[in-house]
């Protein structure tokens, strides 16, 4: 029935038309009919009207079936809350771009959160996709990330024997440059069998790489790889290079010299291996005679593994098949004759798996739902605001209101026209904050921190805009009801006999904004806590000793020499050393040499060397520590041109490489643990295991954070760049590095006129290296992106929390004095000085300030106990920002009510006695 | 008489007096009523007006736009199929309360 009357609605004025209409027609009938019947004209029109009863009431029963009185007074509320909004413009705009900023800043977040944390990978049936791991609890761990990715062994053994995946596949990354024409530095996937079909992805065009394109002919020792022949393209790579072409698949390229390339398949836009974006993708190639239990003699456990359960499966079976097969897999491998698998055993490897997102995302999620949280908080504090502010407005409207409840209005309808208005405010208000949050993500995704996992996946979607209405009404109502409430009491009719008068009335007033202000107050304090502990994390991280000096003076530079162009080791540490020649005559060059990889960059495989190995001291066959350590290759002059100072000892020379001398630099940390001190190890020996060749200490470095500043410093081992005893290496065939960094000191560092000598140094050696130099203080800079990030974000809510309090406060004041007008001026009059006014207004807000301070420091110890992963070097109870951080906010306090708290000593006592 | 039994007799009375005429005008109506109710109920003319629109929105009769007698433009109710059921079930109905009124008004039964 309700139906016909939502249409009528539309047909209201033609109804209504034809109702008077019929009702002419009634009357005159009648009229006709008495005047028949014998009366005077204005006899029978008076009788008429007798009969037809009131017209005024038939019309309104008329009209009350042409409307819904739901929508019918909900769109007068609407009509007329927009009129009012529009006669006080200042107000409305105010209201709303506090609003708009405090939901466009919320929904900018939950944005972030939404895409990173929320939205699940961009993988078909990607809850199926498993991460797998493994963590070592009995090797101690120096490795790069304190788990143990898999050798290729590993992946043989379990892809061949599990039980619960559908297919299993592990990868790793490496910087190469492809070339012979403008070489580029390229990010090169080599994959196993199973990681394709594991992600599921369909190729852009082509194929995918399949089990066949992993066998291929035999390269000749040391490298690992079978012939890398068939490889597949990343999208962004194939758009630069190839502009889109599509005939590029099956077209041979070639990216290394002696090694030409078939492009068999192009991935699609976006595509990434986890978080990594690609540029080419070539098959792992591992080669099955020569595996071993650490991996094809030269690499370790290098590997990520991807896999995609079976339907039905869980993580847990899953990892249960895992440890099954982990015995099967000692069993199946050796590291050569005379080696038991012993060492492994007494790791206690033991499997870690978790689902792709977890990894990808990592550890970012606490850091923002930390931002999540601030952003919400000043949203809190926003809504104080507005509410006082709308207390404010109501008082002014009193006598309004007052009138429409003597008029019949029910409460309740009061209440719902007050609430039509907030939420008026509030839709708007979250309109144009949809738009800022727009704008600043566009920012964000700019200047953001740039290892943030999924940033290109960053967008406002149907989610987040279901989040916006949401809070835009949450909020409306929240503020809405405050003033509501209060002003539409039953007080009203005490209110406007007296207007003015009462001041019960307006104490009560002031009670709620200051209820209003406290609480204000204590969020504030609650946010100033966190930045400030944030900010005191930041210095503490600063001033961690990285390991390295001066980072704006060093270049680093990555480079890769494939075996193609230069197959032997010699040669190629002689290419090498010529071209760190080369760069240390460059002008104003104070030193140049080469390394595996520099602090803090991130490269964490090497292929072709390994990375992390265990090593013992010969005098103390005892202490048999089977704890992994970092190893690093260092080329002479490494250590002078990083600025790592050398405690004891000295670096390798060129003598002692090309000698294949068997000698290493330790680090002060790793010489400590052995040796006791630094100046103890110069001249010991370590080895790799029984049956490796003895290695003497030359040398102890400090100790130099390679993963992160607020990671500790981990025992390392430098190796020279080309050694006989290494891996595969033997005296006859020594293994060099290939993948490495060059590092230049110089104080030219970052001129157009250097870069240039530098491109000329380096391709007078070899033409097909990338030139693309960094400064160490940009690699310093990113690895501290994550924590500076979160800082920036919470200084900014925190500084926007105490100018929404700074406000608050002074608009609270001034209330107060407008409320005691009276008073003031019968005190003035009585001799009062202008201080003790001043000072009566100044102590009232320190009183509200202190308890809000109170509060939100028992508030902030609770809370700030969330971010402990974020914090280094303090604790979150760090005293010397819970002392700051309130002082800072009682001064605030004092300049905000200092001003209006001076216009009540200006009160004038004729004036205030006058106006009644 | 209260408003809501006002207005659900009167529906009726509405009904079944199309029944009986065919389709009728406002003021034809109006007549017809009041001579049925010989005097009975005292009726502001006006009111039918209301109740024709809610019987019009439940669909239990139609309009259209016609000549009236007079050579005036007036408009027309007519009975729907469903009205005519509607009557059937109302009329039925109420001979049922009025029956088991009667018992309790009887004079057997409490009262004088």
């Amino acid at each position: 029935m309700t139906w016909f009357r939502v249409l009528d609605l539309f047909r209201r004025r033609r109804l209504e038309a034809d109702l008077d209409s019929q009702l002419a027609h009634h009357v005159d009938g009648l009229e006709a009919e008495a005047r028949a019947q014998g009366l005077s004209p204005d006899e029978a029109r008076a009788a008429a009207r007798r009969a037809m009863g009131g017209l005024t009431q038939t019309r309104e029963a008329y009209r009350d079936h042409l409307t819904i009185p739901l929508i019918d007074t909900l769109w007068q509320d609407v009509r007329y809350a927009l009129r009012c909004m529009r006669h006080n413009l200042t107000f409305t705009v105010v209201v709303v771009l506090t609003l708009a900023v405090g939901i466009g800043a919320n929904t900018a977040v939950f944005s972030v959160i939404n895409s990173v944390l929320l939205k699940p990978l961009p993988y078909p049936r990607s809850e199926e996709l498993i991460a797998l791991r493994h963590v070592t609890p009995g090797a101690g761990g120096s490795g790069s990330s304190g788990a143990l990715n898999l050798s290729p062994s590993m992946f043989l053994t379990y892809s061949e024997q599990n039980r619960t995946f559908q297919s299993l596949g592990v990868w790793t990354t490496t910087i190469g440059s492809i070339g012979p024409t403008q070489p580029e530095t390229a990010r090169w996937a080599l994959v196993s069998d199973g990681v394709l079909q594991a992600l599921a992805v369909p190729p852009a065009a082509g194929r995918w790489l399949s089990a066949a394109d992993q066998l291929g002919a035999t390269r000749p020792p040391p490298s690992i790889f079978k012939a890398v022949t068939n490889v597949m393209l990343g999208y962004g790579l194939w758009q630069r290079r190839f502009g889109g072409d599509p005939s590029v698949v099956g077209r041979t390229i070639i990216f290394d010299a002696a090694r030409p390339q078939l492009v068999v398949g192009v991935m699609p836009r976006n595509f990434r291996i986890g978080d990594t974006e690609v540029d080419v993708i070539g098959p792992a190639g591992f080669d099955r005679d020569r595996l071993t239990l650490g991996g094809s003699s030269a690499a370790t456990f290098n590997y990520q593994a991807v896999g995609r359960l079976k339907p039905g499966v869980t993580i847990e079976q899953a990892a249960a098949d895992i440890e099954r097969l982990i015995p099967i897999w000692m069993q199946s491998w050796s590291d050569g004759p005379g080696t038991t698998p012993r060492m492994y055993e007494t790791w206690k490897i033991a499997p870690a798996l978790r689902p792709l997102k977890d990894d990808v995302v990592g550890t970012v999620s606490d850091m923002l739902w930390v931002v999540m949280a601030t952003i919400g908080l000043v949203m809190l504090i926003a809504c104080a605001n507005v509410a006082n502010l709308l207390l404010v407005r109501a008082e002014v409207r009193q006598r309004e209101l007052s009138v429409r409840a003597a008029l019949g209005a029910g409460r309740g309808r009061i209440v719902r026209s007050l609430l039509v208005e907030s939420v008026l405010l509030g839709v708007i208000g979250g309109a144009i904050g949809t738009g800022l949050a727009d704008g600043g993500l566009r920012v964000l995704v700019t200047l953001g921190p740039t290892n943030l996992p999924r940033l290109n996946e960053i967008s406002l979607d149907a989610r987040t805009f279901a989040f916006t209405a949401t809070l835009s009404v949450l909020s409306s109502v929240l503020f809405g009801l405050i003033p509501a409430l209060k002003y539409t009491g039953p007080r009203i009719s005490a209110a406007l006999a007296s207007l003015g008068r009462t001041t019960s009335v307006s104490r009560d007033r002031l009670r709620t904004r200051s209820v209003l202000i406290v609480v204000q107050v204590a969020i504030a304090l609650v946010l100033l806590v966190s930045a400030g502990l944030m900010i005191r994390t930041f210095d503490a991280i600063r001033t961690v000793q990285p390991g390295f000096t001066d980072p704006e003076h060093v270049l680093v530079m990555r480079m890769f020499f494939a075996s193609g162009a230069v197959a032997d080791p010699q040669r190629l540490t002689r290419v090498q050393n010529d071209m760190q020649d080369k760069l240390s005559a460059i002008p104003g060059v104070t030193s140049a040499a080469f390394g595996s990889a520099m602090p803090m960059e991130g490269f964490g495989s090497n292929l072709g060397v390994m990375n992390s190995g265990v090593v013992r001291a010969d005098d103390r066959p005892d202490q048999t520590s089977d704890t992994l350590r970092m190893f690093k290759y260092a080329s002479p002059g490494f250590f002078k041109t990083a600025g790592t100072r050398v405690i004891a000892g000295r670096e390798i020379t060129w003598t002692e490489v090309y000698g294949l001398r068997p000698v290493v630099v330790i680090s002060e940390g790793l010489a400590r643990e052995l040796w006791g001190t630094p100046s103890a190890a110069i001249g010991k020996h370590l080895r790799q295991g029984s049956g490796t060749t003895g290695h003497e200490v030359i040398g102890v470095v400090q100790d130099v954070r390679e993963n992160g500043l607020n990671q500790p410093a981990p025992a390392t081992v430098y190796w020279p760049t080309m050694s006989g005893y290494l891996g595969l290496g033997t005296l006859a065939r020594p293994n060099t590095i290939r993948g490495l960094t060059f590092v230049v000191r110089s104080t030219r560092a970052g001129t157009e006129g250097f870069l240039s000598q530098l491109r000329q140094a380096v391709w007078s050696v070899d033409a097909s290296q990338p030139v693309s130099p960094r400064t160490m203080r940009e690699v310093y800079d990113r690895s501290l992106a994550r924590t500076s990030f979160t800082l920036v974000m919470l200084a900014i809510a925190a500084s926007m929390a105490l100018l929404l309090g700074v406000v608050g406060i002074y608009g609270v004041i001034a209330y107060a004095v407008s409320q005691r007008r009276r008073e003031l001026g019968i005190r003035a009059a009585l001799g009062a000085q202008r201080r003790e006014l001043t000072g009566m207004f100044v102590r009232h807000s320190l009183r509200l300030s202190g308890i809000g301070v109170v509060i939100g420091v028992v508030a902030a110890a609770g809370l700030t106990r969330l971010m402990s992963t974020l914090l280094y070097g303090i604790t979150p109870l760090d005293p010397v920002t819970y002392v700051a951080v309130p002082l800072v906010l009682m001064m605030a306090t004092v300049m905000a009510s200092y001003v209006p708290a001076r216009r009540a000593a200006a009160v004038d006592p004729v004036e205030a006695l006058r106006v009644e | 008489m209260s408003k809501e039994v006002l207005q659900g007799t009167l529906d009726l009375m509405v009904l079944r007096t199309l029944a009986a005429m065919g389709p009728q005008h406002g003021l034809g109506l109006a007549k017809r009523i009041l001579q049925v109710s010989e005097g009975l109920l005292d009726l502001n003319q006006g009111t039918l007006y209301p109740a024709l629109l809610r019987l019009e929105q439940r669909r239990w009769i139609k309009s259209r736009w016609g000549i009236s007698d007079n050579n005036r433009k007036a408009k027309f109710y007519e009975l729907t199929v469903r009205g005519r059921r509607q009557i059937r079930e109302e009329t039925e109905s109420w001979e049922l309360t009025v029956a088991l009124m009667a018992k309790f008004l009887s004079k057997s039964v409490g009262g004088r």
